[in-house]
């Protein structure tokens, strides 16, 4: 079964919410990667992402997969960053009519699941719609 | 390197079949390719498959089918890219007989589906996506080919009620095929009303949890033809395979698929074939959405007016460009890694003319799409009549 390692080493994207930024193009992207997917450049220099971004597109998911009933029905979206770095969201702590396409949001720390019979607790980011005020 | 046809095919029944094992699917559709391709020997057999491990446990599955077929000591290959995985291994299958390696290669696509709960089956099927950032924000497959809809819905205005006109047409063309799925005739209202599994796709707008088998044996066409015992062969004249990211987050846009153009149009360039000479097609409507995106990303209708022309009924099986008169994944099943090779076989019967109730009006070039993912991994393949 799955061990500790497989999340202790996700540390730097998952648990600090750290990125790659092509230092050629300027692409960012969750999580750093080795290879610009834009120019190819392998100078990519690990970045701290900012946590505002909006909703490009999304869906509230009614049919869960195993280990995550408990949260359904619970919105997912695309969310671009500030930056320009794209990701895949959970959204929290949101009136299911509150998302919507173009919504500004904020990445927070939750916990996502419960993996492998060693039942290790994997926390990372989701998002909350911004409230107007 | 040389022309290749398809010969034999053979499919199982689609469904809930609880009385027959993987096994049992896989060596019964490759038994039948064999049978009606009229060769008396195989030299290599590759088996297409998703994730048999999570499904049923068992992994290393050529070697089972080739051990059940009798047919040992011949290479013997299993290749996997989710829901596109049996064309993947036709086009290997392909190359081998195109590059003068083997005379007569038999492909079989199998999955097995129903011996887990749903919940399990849906677990699964997200392996398809990216594990570690998609599947731990809680990402089904419904939920990706519902960003798309939601996207597309708000770019083009498409409306759920043209959405829907995918899965009535298609429930209504498996209704005549006796190896679909379901046979049953859906309206607009019911696909609508159905409970919503990601908005704003509902139960009949995804594909089902299916068991079922398909295979084809690919010989080289001048061969092919001095078979006298065999069907009519059929010839691959294009076939091409293309990539994009696996997270549908990096996607540069989110209401077409990069690879489903791209496989697209190295396959029309191989086959000296272009959009307007396709008679019929088969393509990877793993959901209603994707059905839409498809014939518009593959030069059938201009994007964003493929939801409007599925409404309109030009791709009925009498219409302009009859789309899916097999029943598609949506009606016919969809048992993942057999589903590229039965539009294959699917797509012979119709070239042959011998698809019954479903043969569309005397058509001569054949195209098939099978998707793998959320569009990460497409091939496309162009058939013809000799
Ligand atoms: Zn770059």
């Amino acid at each position: 079964m799955l061990t500790i390692p497989r999340a202790w080493r996700e540390k730097p994207q998952r648990y600090l919410f750290k990125g790659g930024k092509c230092k050629d193009c300027g692409f960012v992207t969750y999580p750093a990667r080795k290879v610009c997917p834009k120019c190819h450049s392998e100078n990519i220099e690990t970045v701290d992402l900012p946590r505002e971004g909006k909703i490009i597109t999304y869906t509230i998911v009614y049919s869960a997969p195993e280990g995550f009933g408990d949260f359904s029905p619970y919105p997912l979206a695309i969310v671009e960053l500030t930056n320009g770095a794209r990701l895949m969201l959970q959204i929290v702590d949101t009136d299911l009519d509150k998302v919507q396409i173009g919504e500004k949001v904020n990445v927070v720390f939750r916990r996502l699941l419960v993996e492998g019979n060693a039942g290790i607790i994997i926390y990372g980011p989701k998002a909350t719609v911004v409230e107007d005020k | 390197m040389r022309e290749v046809a398809v010969v034999g095919t053979g499919v199982t029944q689609f469904g809930y079949l609880w009385e027959k094992s993987w096994r049992d699917l896989a060596v019964e559709s490759s038994l039948e390719a064999i049978k009606n391709s009229g060769v008396d020997k195989i030299d290599s057999i590759y088996v297409a498959n998703f994730t048999g491990g999570t499904f049923v446990e068992q992994e290393h599955m050529a070697a089972i089918v080739a051990d059940y077929l009798g047919l040992l000591h011949i290479p013997a290959t299993r290749v996997e890219d989710a829901c596109a995985s049996s064309a993947v291994a036709l086009r290997h299958a392909y190359m081998e007989v195109a590059g003068g390696f083997s005379d007569a290669v038999l492909v079989t696509g199998v999955e097995k589906m129903t011996d887990v709960v749903t919940s399990q089956g849906v677990y699964s099927l997200a392996m398809a996506a990216d594990r570690e950032f998609e599947g731990y924000q809680g990402v089904t497959f419904p939920a990706l080919f519902a960003l798309v809809a939601r996207k597309y819905m708000n770019d083009f205005g498409a409306t759920r009620e043209q959405l829907a006109s995918v899965a009535v047409k298609n429930h209504k063309n498996a209704s005549k095929n006796p190896k679909a799925q379901f046979h049953n005739i859906i309206t607009i209202e019911d696909v609508i009303n159905a409970s919503m599994i990601a908005d704003p796709l509902g139960l009949f707008d995804c594909s089902p949890m299916t068991d079922g088998a398909a295979s084809v044996v690919l010989m080289p066409l001048e061969k092919a033809k001095k078979l006298t015992n065999a069907a009519k062969p059929i010839k691959i004249s294009g076939i091409a395979q293309a990539t994009d990211t696996i997270a549908l987050a990096q996607r540069e846009s989110f209401t077409s698929f990069r690879a489903t153009i791209e496989a697209g149009k190295k396959a029309y360039e191989m086959a000296g074939k272009g959009p307007e000479d396709i008679d019929v097609t088969e393509v990877h409507d793993c959901f209603t959405i994707a059905e839409i995106c498809a014939i518009e990303d593959l030069g059938f209708f201009e994007k964003g007016k493929g939801a409007q022309a599925t409404a309109d009924g030009l791709t009925a099986i009498d219409g302009k460009l009859p789309v899916n008169p097999s029943g598609g994944l949506k009606g016919k099943g969809h048992p993942v890694g057999a589903t590229g090779i039965a539009q294959i076989a699917n797509l012979a019967d119709q070239l042959r003319g011998e698809a019954g109730e479903l043969q569309v009006k005397d058509p001569k070039v054949a195209l098939a799409h099978n998707l793998g993912g959320s569009g990460a991994t497409v091939v496309v393949t162009i058939l013809e009549v000799v």
